[in-house]
């Protein structure tokens, strides 16, 4: 059992979190009653938001980056899209600059959380085991661990999985999708749910397009199809290339969170 | 499968709800599920037979109620039903759809003894 929250976290294993694991999943040498009562039983209106668990953890998460001007991505995209790289990219350009820290969330092994540790930024590892989707729970004990500086930029690499992290908010201030030109232009079609969770899509490994046939304006007008709302920048972590357009973009949502914060505080 | 993890905040409801009106088995449980709620009912399905073996909702009925989405057309203004996110309008063709609602993830309610 958790000591902080009275949680058994089942599968999932977070870096410097301990438990007593108190399996929640159910026991499965339950004796079975075949008493069959056909009797009609009465009717319980409920009305009740299966995600509402997890959204009030999202919105403990979110008071807590928006007091401390911590801005959190999101990242989510299949595996193999280029998240890692674009992440370590992204952290040895924005180091000395601003505090930052990562949570990585993978099924197994901590190999994410030690490239990123390679360079120099703090990282918490969640395992997920059979899961399929970090949840806000999860990163809510990932960041007691973490404990990142007021003012932070933290990035959450979610599981490499295009389906099952679209349903789950955790508290961040933006989904951003990554999408390398090595997978299908149509992917945005093919799982809307998540492109429609994003506010940001990153379009990653442009470099190798001219060995391809991946049609990008064709990817592009899907992804606004299923997203009116949502931005988009092309680059490639390995090249360099439009990596300057991602790190202004991170820039401006920082100094624009902290500019909330301010007329959060002159409001009182 | 976050179907499997959903599945498992059903029972966290069931059970809540089990001490607050005092009833101890659960024979059905309706759910509202909006098309475009990043959900499959079978999947659903299949994960509430495997998450309520040994609790108060073993043997449960399981009614999945699918609540399509609306939307307006901005290019032909009829007001149309979307399955997905992306669809095009079924009368025009035009991608410009203001949707409303289809999103939700919900215990109805429940048949209990």
């Amino acid at each position: 059992m958790c000591t902080t929250c009275g949680c058994g976290e089942g599968e999932t294993v977070i870096e410097g979190h301990t438990h007593e694991h108190g399996h929640h999943h159910h026991g499965h040498n339950h004796g079975h009653h075949h008493e069959h009562n056909e009797e009609s039983g009465r009717i319980v209106q409920l009305e009740q938001d299966i995600l509402a668990k997890n959204d009030a953890y999202a919105a403990t998460n979110r008071r807590h980056f928006s007091d401390q001007g911590i801005l959190t991505l999101n990242l989510v995209s299949s595996p193999g899209s280029g998240k890692t790289t674009l992440l370590t990219k992204t952290l040895d350009a924005l180091q000395g600059e601003y505090p930052l820290g990562v949570i990585e969330g993978d099924q197994q092994t901590n190999h994410d959380a030690e490239r990123i540790r390679a360079t120099g930024v703090n990282a918490v590892q969640i395992n997920t085991g059979k899961g399929c989707h970090l949840d806000a729970h999860m990163v809510g004990h990932a960041m007691q661990t973490l404990a990142p500086e007021a003012g932070a930029m933290l990035f959450i690499e979610n599981v490499g999985n295009l389906v099952c992290p679209a349903a789950f908010d955790l508290g961040e201030a933006h989904k951003v999708v990554i999408l390398s030109v090595t997978e299908g232009e149509d992917k945005p079609l093919k799982y809307p749910d998540m492109f429609h969770a994003a506010d940001l899509m990153i379009l990653n490994k442009v470099d190798l397009l001219p060995y391809l046939e991946f049609d990008v304006d064709r990817c592009l007008a899907y992804a606004r199809r299923v997203n009116p709302n949502i931005q988009i920048l092309q680059l490639s972590a390995t090249s360099g290339a439009g990596m300057d357009g991602w790190l202004a973009w991170l820039k401006q949502e920082h100094q624009q969170l902290a500019g909330d914060a301010i007329e959060m505080v002159a409001q009182g | 499968m976050h179907e499997m993890s959903l599945c498992e905040s059903v029972v966290q409801i069931l059970d809540k709800s089990a001490k607050e009106q005092g009833f101890t088995t659960v024979k059905t449980v309706w759910l509202e599920i909006g098309m475009l709620s990043c959900v499959e009912p079978e999947a659903m399905r299949f994960s509430f037979d495997v998450v309520t073996r040994g609790t108060l909702a073993e043997d449960a009925k399981l009614v999945i109620e699918r609540v399509p989405a609306t939307a307006r057309c901005l290019s032909c203004l009829k007001d149309v039903t979307v399955h997905q996110y992306g669809d095009l309008c079924p009368l025009c063709g035009g991608s410009d759809l203001q949707i409303s609602g289809g999103d939700q993830l919900r215990v109805k309610e429940l048949e209990v003894v």
